[in-house]
């Protein structure tokens, strides 16, 4: 079908979209990359009186690294994150979350700030920034002024494409943590055909010891719950040798963490046994990244 | 400013500054096919799942039924009518689909061939990983996909020997 009509706002600055945002309150929307929000309005199951178009805002087309994390401004794509070297050295979940978001054709117009401000239980984007716990940058106005909140990853997430941003307010940037040294981070899923909507997804990091142990491992899971599901396996996992974490038990702890629903895609028992598979090999694999990195940084 | 309002602004389709005069609400793909008479963009699913009514946005291929003109104003579309030569010759990719009976009807293959020269542009010896993932996102109803992908790789090869980009 075709979109519902609605009045178009193309804001140049983020004072100018939060002047926006602040005029028309729940009326309105922000259109950033579109990927989410245009089905929703071509199938008119959302008709927002007005739309605040943030991709022309050229200062929010940025991505910025310092010594401690990587800051993704609101108009960034998927597919130039994906491709952004640095951002892979300094973060390679992001990649390797990324390669699994929708299609490359999608990834080209689709907005990182935008995956995470649509809180889909879906979105690998959501489990990313629970599991490094990193930051969403909010910016409103407030009697008259550009005001600005910051939010911790894990307490973002409140429901079903619900979270912690006010009609008022716009997703400015997020922020993820680097990965230590020793560090390791994979992202898995099972979906019905490639680039649907994962039936389960997992993303893991591990910190390794200086002897090779385990030192903490967290795991992250989608479309098992409202919002991503944590699950934090260091207590479990703590001083063992990668060859010798009984991989049953890490199953087991994160079956008995997510709480998924049934549809058609899949039952919720099927769910809870692909969230104990994934948990596994998220693991396994956020091992063997820990060690190749271990092994690069050693090459003279 | 009302919803009814119509907006005034230039796309660059093919080459050639296009004047536009549309709602907010035209679809890249609509002001494409209605507004400008480039029907060869097709629409199939309007929402993102087909990939039919692919085009490349500022030279990456994106779905133009999931943008609205007005957001785009400004910017380089090339559409599958942007491919060919003047004198009607094909494009690589285009020829490549020819050669390889890449398409049946035909509805699927604007989408498909602007998907494949935006991966071409990016990987131009793609695997044949690459070019799955290349066209993982196009649906085809007849051909079944083992033809287009052929017709990636033998797009490669006629870029290849052309010395030329997508």
């Amino acid at each position: 079908m075709k979109p519902p009509p609605f009045t178009y706002h193309a804001p140049t600055t983020v004072e100018e979209a939060v002047d926006v945002l602040a005029e028309v309150g729940e009326d309105g929307k922000v259109l950033a990359g579109g990927q989410s929000l245009i089905p929703l309005l071509n199938f008119r199951l959302a008709a927002p009186e007005h739309l605040v178009d943030v991709n022309g805002i050229g200062a929010l087309d940025r991505i910025a690294l310092d010594d401690d994390v990587v800051r993704v401004s609101a108009g960034v794509r998927h597919a130039r994150l994906e491709r952004h070297q640095a951002v892979y050295a300094a973060c390679p979940l992001l990649r390797q979350a990324l390669v699994h978001v929708a299609h490359p054709v999608v990834r080209n117009r689709g907005t990182v700030c935008g995956s995470i401000a649509h809180a889909d239980p879906a979105g690998e984007l959501t489990a990313v920034l629970v599991l490094l716990d990193g930051t969403v940058h909010l910016a409103a106005q407030r009697a008259g002024q550009l005001a600005r909140r910051d939010v911790p990853g894990s307490d973002f997430f409140r429901g079903v494409f619900e979270a912690d941003v006010g009609a008022d307010e716009l997703v400015e940037a997020v922020t993820f943590p680097r990965l230590p040294a020793r560090a390791g981070s994979a992202f898995v899923e099972v979906a019905r055909r490639h680039g649907d909507y994962a039936v389960c997804g997992a993303g893991a990091t591990v910190q390794l010891d200086e002897r090779g142990r385990i030192a903490a491992a967290r795991l992250a899971f989608i479309s098992v719950g409202p919002v991503p599901v944590a699950v934090d396996l260091t207590e479990l996992l703590a001083g063992a040798a990668p060859a010798r974490v009984r991989l049953e038990a890490v199953a087991e702890q994160a079956r008995a963490a997510v709480r998924p629903g049934s549809d058609l895609h899949a039952s919720a028992e099927y769910r809870r046994h692909l969230a104990g598979v994934l948990a596994a090999r998220a693991l396994q694999e956020a091992v063997a990244d820990a060690r190749d990195r271990r092994d690069r940084r050693r090459e003279p | 400013m009302t919803a009814d309002d119509l907006h005034e602004f230039t796309l660059v389709v093919n080459g050639r500054p296009r004047e536009l005069r549309v709602p907010a609400r035209r679809l890249l793909s609509d002001a494409l096919r209605h507004d400008l008479g480039l029907t060869g963009t097709h629409v199939g699913c309007e929402h993102g799942v087909c990939g039919c009514c692919t085009v490349l946005l500022d030279g990456e291929p994106v779905r133009s039924c999931l943008a609205f003109a007005v957001s785009v104003a400004g910017h380089e579309v090339t559409t599958v009518e942007g491919l060919a030569g003047p004198d009607g010759t094909l494009h690589p990719v285009q020829q490549a689909f020819a050669e390889c009976h890449g398409l049946q009807c035909g509805f699927c293959t604007p989408g498909f061939v602007m998907a494949v020269c935006g991966l071409l542009a990016d990987q131009p010896e793609p695997t044949e990983e690459q070019a799955l993932e290349g066209i993982s996102g196009n649906l085809c109803r007849c051909t079944g996909y083992q033809n287009i992908l052929r017709a990636v790789h033998r797009a490669a090869e006629l870029l290849a020997e052309q010395g030329d980009r997508p």
